[in-house]
């Protein structure tokens, strides 16, 4: 089967994934998608799923590298859930693996908002994520996120810590956020710096669509026969 | 009748013999073979749930029915057809009797060459959806079933085990799944349902039938397959994929899926499951709600059903599962008032319990989840050497951990909740002075409050399930109640429509 895919046009990965994700010849050119995803800082969490799947069915062929890349990707990709995604798939003896504990740490810290604990955490373990580029700005994106979803105005002190950064580096990244990203600057009495982030339906309320009266289209049609 | 009689006591004294075939049974299969080959799909319909039900109830309740060889001479050898007598045969046994390894593996030979017919052949019978559905139901049953049994090697017979090693490759689950995937693929289920959007099929319309001399055995196993890879997903914990198999078919409107009972039910209870476990409560909700109220209105008509008791436990189960997601999300409103008071009948101080978010909640977060919960499995094959351990509770224990870690994350925010209940605005400082914590743990428990109130949908956007909602400037926590929403469009349509119906009632009135 896999010598008439050659034959034909070579399918790229993600097709793959659609069309035939129920075969285990695939293994290895999803292995070789997620180093791919890690070095060109891409992200695919079907074809990862798909990987997953295959390793629970063959549990021999599991490579324990591989998922923790996948682990760190789906991290990245926070506020989406795909790190417990992936681990509903990996069975518990894999789970208790050191570098896996590790991981699971930091989702948790990062589920529940202890940034403080989450960067301590990392800086522990250098080696692991290091070897992912992309990933502190992608948990920057999440801390930013997050707070976005709290507050209309931050203090200084409660950004910093959420993203890892201080004194020049922080000042730098508000800069930046400011000039790009709609952010403001305020003076809280006395203390130091506000930051003013921008207004969205979550740190509003009052920009909140209410889309609780709206009628569809579909249920109009319903009475169309009686109005005619 | 004399006939029946004869046949129940020589069924009931001698041994089962397997190529004894009893005048009623004779009458039941050239019969059900000649309505199959006229596409009588009524009275298809009629045989195979009254006449074959009968027939077991009298004749066949503790042995299995004749073999498909011994009736074979009756339906002039008709190949097809063996294959679907033997499909029912199986179940029989399955629903009855237990069965034994070496039927498991045959009924898997069953459907992969029942399948391969359907897929490669053509096939031109018309068969009621019913038994469509039934089909792949059981095949999913049977697969589930097997994954289970091979799992427990602890006590198992040299025998036995060798059998599992001779035929590794039954229920294997690439087999499955790609027996599912093909159905689907073949049928073309998923562009009918695309051009029924825009008007050019009547798929839905019709149930799926051909009415004009076609077949839709393939094109409802496709339909039925799409249902049956979400459930098989969900065994193994991939609960997206799940989802997205299921994406073609629209769950806002009634389909082809809300004909049968039994598919119904499926859907919901797994789309259900498979939402919670995404942390997507307010849609976990919101269909369990459906189904139970739709349960709660109409299970008096299938009382006769044989399919009677599977809808009773799945009733309960989702009942289990609403009361874990609304504890974990409390959005009343979502409920209508009947369910909402059988789950209070049924559920009250579980749920008060739950609510409670200490160490005695997460027992009861486990009793419940684990009576809710599909029977996962360990689709991998088994190792077959020394030392033989049963492993079939892995799978379950997986899923149940990660369920109760989730829990245990959220344990603090029912604190928060009853917080927010009581003020509009409130200091950080005030706050984690009564919650009895540091400024800065207060902070990160907002955080987490929003964070897991929040679930990300299938194009990444960010949807509230929040009840109560808050937002914090500087130190200060302002609360924003959700307004209760009036649905007036929706209350006015109802009315017109109920309207329209009584005006129409009173003209058929004549008056004398």
């Amino acid at each position: 089967m896999a010598k008439e895919a050659q034959q034909q046009v070579s399918y790229t990965v993600e097709e793959l994934v659609a069309v035939n994700p129920y075969n285990p010849d695939i293994l290895a050119d999803l292995e070789n998608y997620v180093n791919e995803q890690v070095s060109s800082q891409k992200y695919s969490l079907d074809a990862n799923l798909c990987l997953l799947r295959l390793y629970q069915c063959e549990p021999e062929r599991m490579s324990p590298p591989i998922v923790a890349r996948i682990l760190i990707k789906a991290l990245m990709a926070m506020p989406a859930q795909d790190f417990s995604l992936c681990l509903f798939l990996i069975p518990e003896q894999v789970q208790s693996e050191e570098q896996f504990k590790t991981l699971i740490v930091l989702s948790h810290y990062l589920e529940t908002a202890r940034f403080r604990l989450f960067w301590d955490e990392v800086a522990k373990n250098c080696s692991l994520l290091e070897s992912v580029p992309g990933f502190q700005q992608a948990i920057e994106a999440y801390a930013v996120h997050v707070l976005s979803l709290t507050y209309q105005k931050v203090p200084r002190a409660v950004l910093a810590e959420a993203i890892n950064k201080e004194g020049l580096a922080l000042d730098q990244f508000l800069e930046y956020h400011v000039a790009n990203s709609g952010w403001a600057i305020e003076k809280s009495q006395g203390r130091s710096q506000l930051i003013v982030l921008p207004p969205n339906e979550f740190n509003h309320p009052e920009l909140k669509k209410n889309a609780s009266d709206s009628v569809s289209y579909e249920h109009v049609t319903r009475i169309f026969p009686v109005l005619s | 009748m004399a006939a029946y009689d004869a046949d129940s006591s020589a069924g009931g004294d001698l041994a089962y013999d397997p190529n004894f075939v009893p005048d009623s049974v004779k009458t039941f299969v050239v019969h059900l073979y000649r309505q199959i080959r006229e596409k009588n799909v009524y009275e298809i319909h009629q045989m195979y749930e009254g006449s074959f039900n009968r027939l077991t109830d009298r004749m066949f309740r503790e042995s299995p029915w004749p073999t498909a060889e011994a009736v074979e001479p009756y339906v002039d050898g008709d190949h097809v057809f063996c294959l679907l007598y033997r499909e029912m045969w199986f179940r029989h046994v399955y629903a009855r009797l237990t069965p034994t390894p070496k039927q498991r593996v045959e009924s898997w030979d069953n459907y992969c060459n029942l399948f391969g017919v359907v897929l490669h052949g053509v096939v031109n019978m018309q068969l009621p959806n019913q038994w469509l559905w039934d089909m792949v139901d059981e095949f999913v049953y049977q697969f589930q079933s097997y994954c289970q049994y091979r799992a427990k090697l602890k006590n198992k017979t040299e025998e036995e085990l060798q059998l599992l090693r001779n035929f590794d490759q039954a229920w294997n689950v690439y087999g499955v799944l790609n027996y599912l995937q093909a159905l689907v693929e073949k049928s073309n289920i998923i562009q009918i349902l695309e051009r029924e959007k825009e008007g050019l099929e009547q798929f839905t319309v019709d149930n799926g039938y051909d009415y004009q001399g076609g077949s839709n055995v393939l094109k409802m196993l496709g339909y039925y397959s799409m249902i049956g890879l979400l459930r098989v997903h969900c065994l193994l914990g991939d609960y997206r994929t799940g989802l997205k198999c299921m994406a073609p078919i629209d769950l806002s409107q009634q389909g082809v899926y809300t004909n049968v009972i039994g598919s119904h039910i499926s859907t919901i209870y797994h789309y259900g499951f498979a939402n919670l476990m995404l942390r997507r409560y307010g849609d976990a909700i919101r269909e369990f709600n459906k189904m139970l109220l739709y349960i709660l209105k109409y299970k008096q008509y299938h009382q006769k059903s044989p399919q009677y008791d599977q809808i009773l436990k799945k009733n309960e189960q989702m009942y289990a599962l609403l009361a874990v997601c609304l504890s974990l999300c409390p959005q009343q409103k979502l409920v209508d008032e009947n369910v909402s008071t059988q789950l209070k009948e049924k559920y009250n101080d579980k749920m008060t319990k739950m609510q409670r978010y200490d160490d005695e909640a997460s027992t009861v977060y486990d009793e419940l989840f684990s009576y809710g919960c599909p029977k996962f499995i360990t689709p991998s094959a088994p190792v077959l050497d020394e030392p033989l351990m049963n492993y079939n509770q892995e799978a379950y224990r997986l899923q149940l951990k990660m369920f109760l870690f989730e829990v245990k994350q959220q344990q603090l925010l029912a604190g928060i909740r009853s917080f927010l209940k009581i003020y509009s605005t409130i200091t950080v400082t005030k706050l984690a002075q009564f919650m009895d914590v540091d400024e800065a743990t207060l902070r990160t428990i907002l955080m987490t409050y929003k964070h897991k109130m929040h679930s990300t949908d299938n194009d990444g956007k960010i949807v509230s399930n929040a009840d109560i909602d808050f937002y914090v400037d500087d130190d200060t926590v302002h609360v924003v109640e959700a307004k209760p929403t009036k649905r007036f469009g929706d209350y006015f349509l109802r009315q017109i429509l109920k309207f329209e119906e009584m005006i129409s009632e009173l003209e058929k009135v004549q008056l004398d």
